[in-house]
Formats: C-alpha cells, sequence, structure tokens
C-alpha cells in the first residue's frame, strides 16, 4: 500500500481581512479573511515549516527524497529545496528537487510521488500577489503543505493512494512572466467555460481509474486560482453539495501551487478511516486525485493541524500588509543596510544557520549556540556533541524592541532565550506585536528570512511566541 | 604568574583633548594634527622628543600609517590600536607598558575617531563577511535589557528605575553645560527624559550618548624622569584591561544587572593599586556612560554602590560633583558624544584637570581628602565586554 504517511502545513500568523481593502480604496475586498506570510517569510521558509511539521508527525519515518514545488521561488537557477533538506538535517544521500513555475507542479509532483518512488516529502508553498484591489491580492493566500509520501512499509500509511487522472490543455487563461509584478487573466467568462469539459473529463476519468462511482466519495474537493470555474461549474459532477469539502478559500485563500496539498492534508486531518477523498485542482487542464483513509488516521495526531492554525492568528493592518508586498515603499530607519552574508561562512555553519544545531560540552553539559569548539565553562577543547534545538521550546529572560536598527519592519523586538533544557541566545522575536512581549514568555523556534542583501536572502532562526495548547 | 601592575613606575605629564562636536569642516588628519598639537602643549614639548606613539582609532582609518603621515613623524614606531569603544584606553595601556618596559624614554598615546563623515547617525560597524546569523541590534537596544532585568531582581517598578537613570543623563548634562569642551552644553531634567518617546526599550534618545568626532592624547615617560617635564604629573597606580568571551549570550546564568567583564577589570585595577575601600579613597571617577543604564550598574560593579543601591545612590545625588564620589564631572559621554577611539583618553582629560585643581571653577570638586582618580571604559554589550580600568593619582607611594 502507497499513500500518505504523514501531513503538515504552514499557515502565516497575520490574516488580512478583505473588507479592508474596499473600506481603504472604496473597491476590491471582499468578505472572509485571507493568510498574509510575515516580511521575514518566503515559499522557502513556510516550505520548511510545513516540512518540520510533516517530519515531527512521523516521528521514526526516514526521508529518502525532498520535492519542493512553487511558483513563486526564492531563487530560481539555485535549488530552494535544499534549504529545507538543510533544516531538516537530512542525509547528503537524500536528493532534494524543485518542481518549480506552475502552480500546477505542486500536485504533479504530489501526483508523480503518490504513484511510486522512495519515501517522498513533497512540499509546496506559495505566496500570492496582485496590484492593489486586486481579486488575487484578496483571493490569494500564503502557505504551504508537506505531504510525506511512501510505502506501509516505511510508516503506516495514513490514507491510501487510489488513483487519478490528469487531462492537459493548451490554453491562456492565467500567466505571469518571470519577475512581472503581477499575474494576467483573459477574461473570467473563457475560464470558465474552457475548464467546463476538462472537469467533467478528468473526473469521470478518475472514476473510472478508481473504480468508484461518484456517491462513494466521501469528499470532493475543488480548487483553483479561477474561482469562477470552480464555482460554476463544480455542481455538474455527480457529488452531493454537503459533500463538497471546504477549500478555506474564506479563512486562507488560494494558496497557488499548495493549495491542493493544503485542502488534502486539511480534510486528512479531518476524516475518520475508510473516507475517499477526491481533490481536483484547475490549473492548465484538471487534475484529480482520490485517496482512502486507513485505520491508521484514528491514532493519528498531526504536529501542527490546519485547523488550529486557521483558528489561530491575528490580524494585519491592511497599510502594514501593502508595506510588507512592496506596494507602499515606507522610509526606513537611517542605518546602513545589512551586509551580504557570505556563502563560504554560511556553508562552513550549514548545521547552524539552516539546522539550528548547537552544541553540548560532554564534561560541564553546557549548550553552546552557536555551536563551539572550546567549553565555555571548563575550556574543553573539541569534546562536544550536536545538539540540535530547533524542535526545543525556550522562554523570554529580556527583551528590548529597537526603533532604531535597520529591519525591513521596523521595530525590531528581540529577546534573550534560555531554551528548555540548556542553551541560551538572543533572537528576534517575530509573529508578534512588541507591546505582548514579556518575560517569561514562551518561544518556540521558527525558520526565517532575516534579510535580502545584493540578492541573497539570508535565512536564519528567529522564534514566535508559542500559542493555544503547547504552552 | 599574576597580574602585576606597573604602579608608580609610569607617569602622566601632559593630555589634551580637543573640543568633541560634529566637526563638518575637520578630517580625521585635522583631528589628529589637532589632538596632537594640545596634548604636546600640555607636556611642553615637541614632537621630536617622543620616542613612539600609539594611535587609538576604531574605525576610521588603520595603521600607523594614518597618524605618522598627517604629524609627519620620521623614522619613529607607530602602532594602530584597536579594541572596541575601549580603543583610546588601550593606546594609553600599550603605550604605558612600553615605557614601563624600559624600551623607550617618552611615549604618546592619541586617540582620533571621525564618525560623522558615514553619513547615519550613531556608530556603524564594520563590515566583516560572516554567515549572516550574528545579531544585528543596536547597542542602545542591548543595553536597554538592564532595565527589566535589574528591576525584577530587586523588586523595583520599572518606571522608578527609568527615573533613576533619566537622573544620570540630568547630572552629566549639568556637568556638560559647564565644560567648554562638551557637544551638548544645556541642562535637562530628568522628568522632561521620562517624557520623551522611547527608541529602544525603554531609554530615549536622551539616554544615549551623543555622537561626535574628536581627538585627545596623552604623554608619557617613567615616573622617576616625570619632574623634568612637569611640576604636577600624575602617576599611574593600576591598568587593568579584560575581555570577555560573551558568555553573557551563551551562559544562562548571566542576568543582565552586572557587567562582568568591569567588575572584573575592576577588581584586579584595585589589586594593583591597593585600593581597599574604593568609594572613600577615589576623589573623582570617569565611567562609561553610554547609556543611562550602563552608568548604574557600573556603579555597583565599580564598588561604589552595594549591589541593588546604585539606583538609591543615584537619587541620593552621592555621584553629583558635590556628592560623596563626583562621576562624570565633565560631562560624560553623555555631554561629548563618543568619537570611539578618543573617549577613554578623554576621560583621563578631566582625571588630569581635576586632580591637579584646573577644572573649571564651576565644576571644580570638593576637596574630599583623596588623590586618586578612576577612568572605565568599555567595549561591547552586556555580556559580551571588554572593559579598561585605569587609576591615577597626584603622589608617589
Amino acid at each position: 500500500m502507497r499513500g500518505i504517511i504523514a501531513t503538515g502545513t504552514h499557515l502565516p500568523h497575520r490574516r488580512l481581512d478583505r473588507a479592508a481593502v474596499a473600506a481603504f480604496f472604496g473597491k476590491g475586498g471582499g468578505t472572509g479573511t485571507r493568510t498574509v506570510a510575515s516580511f521575514d517569510e518566503d515559499t522557502t521558509t513556510m516550505g520548511a515549516e510545513a516540512a518540520r511539521a510533516a517530519v515531527a508527525s512521523a516521528t521514526g519515518v526516514d526521508v529518502d527524497a525532498l520535492w519542493f514545488a512553487t511558483a513563486s521561488p526564492a531563487y530560481l537557477e539555485k535549488t530552494n529545496a535544499s534549504a529545507i533538506h538543510a533544516t531538516l538535517r537530512l542525509d547528503a544521500s537524500v536528493p532534494a528537487f524543485d518542481f518549480g513555475g506552475a502552480h500546477r507542479s505542486g500536485t504533479g509532483a504530489l501526483r508523480t510521488a503518490l504513484e511510486a518512488g522512495p519515501t517522498t516529502l513533497v512540499v509546496a508553498s506559495d505566496s500570492r500577489d496582485g496590484l492593489a484591489t486586486s481579486a488575487d491580492e484578496s483571493q490569494g493566500g500564503d502557505g504551504a503543505a508537506a505531504l510525506l509520501i511512501g510505502d506501509d512499509t516505511a510508516g503506516p500509511v495514513l490514507a491510501e493512494f487510489v488513483g487519478g487522472a490528469s487531462v492537459t490543455d493548451e490554453f491562456l487563461e492565467r500567466w505571469r512572466v518571470p519577475g512581472g509584478d503581477r499575474s494576467r487573466t483573459w477574461e473570467e467568462r473563457f475560464g470558465e467555460v474552457v475548464y467546463a469539459p476538462l472537469m467533467e473529463q478528468a473526473w469521470t476519468a478518475a472514476l473510472a481509474d478508481t473504480g468508484l462511482v461518484a456517491d462513494d466519495i466521501h469528499t470532493l474537493v475543488v480548487v483553483g486560482t479561477h474561482a469562477r470555474a470552480v464555482a460554476r461549474n463544480v455542481g455538474k459532477l455527480g457529488v452531493a453539495a454537503e459533500r463538497i469539502g471546504n477549500d478555506l478559500s474564506e479563512s486562507v485563500g488560494n494558496t497557488g501551487t499548495a493549495h491542493p496539498l493544503l485542502v488534502l492534508a486539511a480534510a486528512i486531518e479531518t476524516a475518520g478511516p475508510g473516507e475517499a477523498i477526491a481533490i481536483m485542482a484547475l490549473a492548465d487542464g484538471v487534475d484529480v486525485l482520490v485517496v482512502r483513509t486507513t485505520e491508521a488516521i484514528g491514532s493519528y495526531t498531526p504536529a501542527r493541524p490546519v485547523a488550529s492554525q486557521i483558528a489561530g492568528g491575528a490580524p494585519i493592518d491592511y497599510a502594514k500588509f501593502l508595506s510588507w508586498r512592496g506596494m507602499v515603499a515606507i522610509e526606513p530607519p537611517n542605518r546602513p543596510l545589512p551586509n551580504r552574508p557570505s556563502a563560504a561562512a554560511a556553508h562552513r555553519r550549514d548545521d547552524w544557520k539552516f539546522g539550528f544545531v548547537g552544541s553540548r560540552d560532554r564534561s560541564s553539559g553546557m549548550v553552546h549556540l552557536p555551536p563551539a569548539r572550546v567549553s565555555e565553562k571548563g575550556g574543553a577543547v573539541d569534546d562536544m556533541d550536536e545538539v540540535p534545538m530547533a524542535d526545543v521550546h525556550g522562554t523570554v529572560v529580556s527583551f528590548t524592541v529597537d526603533k532604531l536598527v535597520y529591519s525591513p519592519s521596523p521595530p525590531v523586538v528581540f529577546a534573550v532565550v534560555d531554551f528548555d533544557g540548556g542553551g541560551r541566545v538572543p533572537l528576534e522575536l517575530t509573529d508578534v506585536d512588541a507591546d505582548e512581549v514579556e518575560v517569561g514568555m514562551r518561544v518556540e523556534p521558527t525558520f526565517r528570512r532575516l534579510f535580502t542583501a545584493d540578492e541573497i536572502h539570508n535565512y536564519f532562526w528567529k522564534v514566535r511566541p508559542v500559542r493555544g495548547a503547547d504552552r | 604568574m599574576g597580574s602585576n601592575g606597573i604602579k608608580d613606575r609610569v607617569a602622566i605629564i601632559g593630555v589634551g583633548c580637543v573640543p568633541f562636536t560634529e566637526h563638518w569642516e575637520k578630517s580625521l588628519d585635522d583631528l589628529i594634527i589637532d589632538g596632537a598639537k594640545a596634548t604636546y602643549a600640555s607636556a611642553g614639548i615637541s614632537q621630536d622628543e617622543v620616542d613612539a606613539f600609539w594611535f587609538g582609532t576604531s574605525q576610521s582609518a588603520a595603521s600607523g600609517l594614518a597618524m605618522g603621515g598627517p604629524l609627519k613623524i620620521h623614522g619613529k614606531p607607530i602602532s594602530r590600536v584597536e579594541n572596541y569603544c575601549a580603543t583610546g584606553s588601550e593606546a594609553m595601556r600599550q603605550a604605558a607598558y612600553a615605557v614601563a618596559s624600559g624600551a623607550y624614554d617618552v611615549v604618546m598615546a592619541l586617540g582620533a575617531e571621525k564618525v560623522k563623515d558615514g553619513g547615519y547617525q550613531g556608530l556603524n560597524a564594520f563590515p566583516i563577511p560572516t554567515d549572516g546569523t550574528q545579531r544585528t541590534l543596536t547597542a542602545a537596544a542591548m543595553f536597554a535589557m538592564i532595565l527589566p532585568a535589574y528591576a525584577e531582581k530587586y523588586g523595583l517598578d520599572v518606571d522608578e528605575i527609568r527615573y533613576a537613570v533619566a537622573k544620570i543623563a540630568e547630572k552629566n548634562h549639568f556637568n556638560g553645560a559647564r565644560n567648554p569642551l562638551a557637544q551638548f552644553r544645556r541642562e535637562t531634567s530628568a522628568e522632561q527624559i521620562c517624557q520623551m518617546a522611547a527608541v529602544a526599550g525603554r531609554l530615549s534618545v536622551f539616554d544615549c550618548a551623543g555622537v561626535a568626532d574628536g581627538a585627545a592624547g596623552v604623554i608619557m615617560c617613567r615616573a622617576e624622569d616625570a619632574l623634568e617635564y612637569c611640576d604636577d604629573p600624575l602617576y599611574i597606580k593600576a591598568l587593568s584591561f579584560v575581555a570577555g568571551t560573551g558568555a553573557g549570550s551563551l551562559d544562562p546564568d548571566y542576568d543582565y544587572t552586572t557587567l562582568s567583564e568591569c567588575k572584573w577589570s575592576a577588581d584586579d585595577a584595585y589589586a594593583q593599586a591597593g585600593i581597599t575601600d574604593p568609594r572613600n579613597e577615589i576623589a573623582v571617577a570617569e565611567v562609561h556612560d553610554c547609556f543611562t543604564p550602563t552608568e548604574l550598574v557600573l556603579m555597583e560593579d565599580l564598588g561604589f554602590s552595594n549591589p541593588g543601591d546604585a539606583w538609591r545612590d543615584v537619587l541620593n545625588g552621592d555621584f553629583n560633583l558635590d556628592g560623596r564620589l563626583p562621576v562624570n564631572t565633565d560631562g560624560g559621554l553623555k555631554s561629548f558624544g563618543h568619537p570611539v577611539g578618543a573617549s577613554g583618553l578623554r576621560m583621563l582629560y578631566e582625571i588630569w584637570l581635576q586632580l591637579r585643581g584646573q577644572a573649571p571653577k564651576e565644576r571644580t570638586i570638593a576637596d574630599n581628602g583623596r588623590s586618586l582618580g578612576l577612568t572605565h571604559n568599555l567595549g561591547g554589550y552586556p555580556g559580551e565586554m571588554v572593559s579598561f580600568v585605569g587609576i591615577y593619582g597626584t603622589e608617589l607611594g
């Protein structure tokens, strides 16, 4: 049996109330909210967070391959999956591949992994932008999903891959040139009409492939950046309205490349055993994937469930949103821009910079962050063990709000963090309002992009408040 | 093995200091020349009589050529010295040791910094290629962490402690208003400072040292030769320097209410000088008030207050011009600004004036029967710093 062994997702902390758009511009927006990546997040960091959650949800399962899909890559030419590979501290023998460019690449990577191959962590991540008041701005969302795919010999399969279908058609409905500031679309009616027969064709083929009939489908979720094509045609598939699953458009928005994986993760996390779940994704054709949950779902606890991430979060005001997206340029502090990090220096310390791995002195037990060769206590030389800290929680022992230093989004909130079990390091606090920080606050590491200098993204770890039940 | 010091082996025979300000019209070379001129004049000697030079600058220039070029020093050794914001004191320490070793008869240490050509407010670190994981906070934000930690440790209200450090700024501005060399010469009240907007933690701009260009220098010789040059030299009683390991950012035992390196260097300096009761033996102290919380905890680390009492002693006026132990009588970094390489020697200039009775009347300290002065100069941040303590006296023995 092959299928999905674990789910991991990342929804950014901040949510934009779509009504804020019309309140400011007199048009645009809508109802509900969309997720908003923090100024220090990109598709790679969100993918890394989702990947970490998936791995944490499948203790003891080895990842043999890492695939990363996005239509908004942080780098071209350079592989982005390798940064996620480093945060997970995967062995060098585990390949990391990017599937880039098209929204459809997320579904494509997922389907390819489901059909055969090694235990593969498929990560899809996207950040959806549009000009102010545009449909993409309000209907888009930011987020990432990671699904660990493998045979039941690798670990308990939560949802077995039953089959599916893909139909492909060449037509110009949505497009963006590399470096372009926004996506373009043809008139809305065109896509609605073109997608209708493709959906029907793919659905019929998927049912034939799986040997199922529409009534066997417990949940069908249809997603696509062409909202109208989804809404107008979903009713023609023969699946009862109450079995059409939540596409998260009201709370998250459409997360592009990540979205089919995100809604599939959400559906699996709330499913009971023996339920057939179908995902239909509209993107330059139509893909349908069908899985059936197993008994293993009963004992599955995702590390970061989609539902709790949707329920959490905090609002962002529209002005801040516009500044984070580069739509409005804000006067920065009059301080020098940060220097680009050194590739050579960073490579020597991949384990620290990407893996957040410190060292523990064997004689004194003291944890050193960053890792050290000579012990602060006792002076032992080259007698340390690696100590991975990325999943360790800590406590704020002192903090400061810096309104003078350069930041892509001032002010900087910095905290001295003492980690459970030992280890101190001063780190930036993120996903937090300055006035909610207090000594004693519980925090957890999160992988972020500190800044970009000379077209080099400087990735490292920050901490964020531990929210909800995890406190 | 031991830190033996060079008590009474080296004499200070001249100290010079230029006005610290935004010297838009002066280059680094101008500052070096003006600082050297003032120092030679103080010692009453010419450049030709100096055998070796130490040039302290943090980021304005590199190598001894930066001093030798503008001053046209021919055929003599010039060492460029850097040790964070304690650079000026470090240059003086190295020069003093060269005399104590017998290597040279007469030496000069000069500190100079041209800060205001950078185009940004504040001090800015020289870029060194790194892995990009280093903290990028301002120094103000780092030192701001002292306030909540101190309040927590001693069960004080943060507002109370915030007011106490504002009184430190008030005191230093009061003194600076009486100093023609200072950059800021206006008095400010603690109440006004407390009402200002916070820029880093609870600190306002007026809790931070200013930024200025400046230069200061010192000329030294063997103690036994001092009277050939000067009727009333100062004698070096102690020079201590401690560089930390950055333990405060690493070790959960560090609590941000003390500056360990400062305490260690003070203890070492007192031992070198034979001082057992600093608060009753030292007449006047110039300390590194880069931010108001720094001066607060320094009063404890230097032994001028008991742990947890400094805020009360500050409110009591103990460190005012007319207090039991006047601190930063020249106005401190608060009034002068902080041209990094020069600040340690600017502190020494004030000790030179006060101990020898040459300070202007409006900021002359009362005769408390003591004849020792102290300078304290640090660089870095709480938990990761270098610290210098020097002690000087008017008498041998």
